[in-house]
């Protein structure tokens, strides 16, 4: 059961926009916030779902994907959603019944806010769809290097997210067996109020813990004996390279911005 | 000195600083040991007998407290020979979950080359030529989580070959596989030695492996006490049992025969002679 948990949710492809260069997605999913957030009318929040629809088409992912990213933000998006209902009162009065009172302003606002944070989730959930975990901590450590000057230790915490991505299927397999064990011996995980259930966890934990720095320990042996010395002097088997087709991706990013302020100040 | 590897009087210890004051724990006991380029070296002994930790000592993981380390030449204890000592000399362990780093099978085999600052496309190559000769390269794009025991094992050597490593020191890489795993690697181990000439140390509880060596160095107590050709090694059946070890099976059956009173010669390790022997004995009966 454990087994089923995927981390990053990365769907193979051979589409435009797999083989984007994973620095540009980075930088063209920022872009694609500001725009949101830039957009104040619905002509502007409107060019913005058209760019994430766009993008979404080219990729070749599933629509049942896309929905299934929305899911479990659905709670948020009906808190929000409810919050400017109810809670903005400009406007002419739609619909009144005791303390509750609906206007157009709030009814306004509430669409505005949930048409922006669909098109966020959309937009952030086609970057761990299209980039396969690895290209993604190797994007960020290129992105972040001009901080290594003020000593930020940028090579280092994209290793750990690299081992951590490495070992999240290895320590899920660990902790199945560890918990098979634990049974076995008459260990009750699944009845008891929420406090049992959660003091019938330790001794999941534990062992799991100690193993994990068994493993840590042999990693870095492991490590040590394959030159591993930190970034200094380090090359890469994949080197990240610029094509073409991401300068025409950032300047369509830029020219989407443009018109998310035109029509946001024109109409 | 025309020896690869050489251990001379190398005394090694482990010290505890958990512990007030400091535990120290002496674990090799003045070993010396010579082992030619090209050799196939199984170094046996009981658990904590030190054979890892005189293996670690070749590749400059433990630096010898007293005595000198050489491995291709080069003198262990230099800092500036860390990194040259580490590349030459190879480490494969036992588990071979610990020991990939990436998430993607090339990208593991080419951890060691990123970290020696080889240039891209020489990686590449590298990479591609050390997964061919481990037979993997079918997986290059594969999750290392995916793979069987045997085929992690051989990822994990591969990442070792793309060093050109001229000694491969392997940990008990068999110990947590499954037989067929066990026959993979061991297949790969042998083809090293014979087709690219690397010299092989090879640490195993497993007899039948030991007994494809070229010589045996038995380690007991942090000293070597054995140190001779499979054949008289295991020929000395009583002496290997004093010193909780074992030997190949047909080694034990030939020797309960023996001692039954048939007439079978002394140094048999591998089944094929054992076959050839009773067929012999057979046929002047």
């Amino acid at each position: 059961m454990l087994k089923d948990i995927t981390i990053g949710q990365y769907f193979p492809g051979k589409s435009v926009v797999h083989r984007l260069d994973p620095r540009i997605k980075i930088i063209i999913t920022i872009a694609f916030i500001v725009m949101l957030f830039v957009a104040d009318s619905f002509y502007g929040i409107g060019i913005g779902v058209v760019f994430v629809l766009g993008s979404f088409l080219l990729s070749g992912i599933p629509f049942k994907m896309m929905l299934k990213s929305i899911k479990p933000l659905l709670p948020i998006l009906i808190f929000t959603g409810l919050l400017n209902l109810f809670f903005i009162s400009t406007g002419d009065v739609l619909f009144e019944w005791k303390f509750l009172r609906i206007t157009t302003g709030g009814a306004t606002t509430a669409a505005f806010m949930i048409i922006r944070i669909v098109a966020l989730i959309i937009g952030s959930s086609l970057l761990t769809y299209t980039t396969s975990p690895i290209a993604l901590t190797d994007a960020i450590e290129r992105l972040l290097s001009p901080l290594k000057k003020i000593k930020v230790p940028v090579h280092e915490l994209a290793m750990m997210m690299t081992i951590a991505l490495r070992f999240i299927p290895t320590l899920i397999e660990e902790t199945d067996k560890i918990m098979s064990a634990q049974k076995a011996r008459g260990a009750d995980l699944e009845t008891g109020s929420f406090m049992q259930r959660a003091k019938a966890l330790v001794p999941i934990l534990i062992p799991l813990f100690v193993s994990s720095f068994r493993r840590a320990e042999d990693l870095a042996l492991a490590m040590e004996c394959r030159c591993y010395h930190g970034g200094e002097g380090r090359t890469r088997l994949k080197q990240l390279r610029t094509a073409p087709r991401d300068y025409v991706a950032l300047f369509t990013t830029a020219l989407f911005i443009v018109l998310v302020v035109l029509a946001d100040k024109m109409l | 000195m025309n020896s690869f590897l050489s251990a001379q009087n190398l005394k090694f210890s482990y010290i505890n600083n958990i512990e007030e004051p400091p535990v120290k724990t002496e674990v090799l006991h003045g070993v010396s040991l010579d082992i030619k380029k090209g050799e196939f070296v199984a170094l046996l002994g009981h658990n904590g007998s030190g054979k890892s930790t005189l293996a670690k000592c070749f590749n400059a993981i433990n630096i010898a407290e007293e005595g000198k380390v050489y491995s291709c030449g080069l003198d262990v204890s230099v800092e500036e020979n860390l990194l040259p000592v580490r590349q030459r000399v190879g480490m494969v362990f036992q588990n071979p979950d610990n020991q990939i780093v990436a998430t993607i099978v090339e990208e593991d085999v080419a951890f060691a080359l990123e970290n020696m600052g080889v240039e891209p496309k020489e990686i590449r190559r590298r990479v591609d030529e050390a997964l061919k000769i481990v037979g993997m390269y079918e997986y290059r794009e594969h999750a290392p989580h995916k793979l069987s025991g045997g085929q992690k094992q051989r990822v994990a050597i591969a990442g070792i070959l793309a060093m050109k490593p001229q000694v491969v020191l392997l940990d008990e890489p068999t110990a947590m596989l499954d037989p067929s795993g066990r026959k993979e690697v061991m297949k790969t181990i042998k083809m090293l030695r014979d087709e690219m000439g690397v010299t092989i140390v090879l640490i195993t509880h497993y007899m039948e492996e030991a007994a494809l060596a070229d010589r045996i160095v038995v380690v007991d107590n942090g000293n070597v006490v054995m140190d001779d050709e499979p054949k008289k090694i295991f020929s000395q059946v009583e002496r290997m049992k004093e010193l909780g070890l074992d030997v190949p099976q047909v080694t034990e059956l030939v020797y309960g025969l023996r001692k039954e009173g048939v007439e079978l010669p002394q140094d048999i390790i591998t089944e094929d002679e054992c076959v050839e022997a009773l067929l012999e004995l057979f046929k002047e009966n």
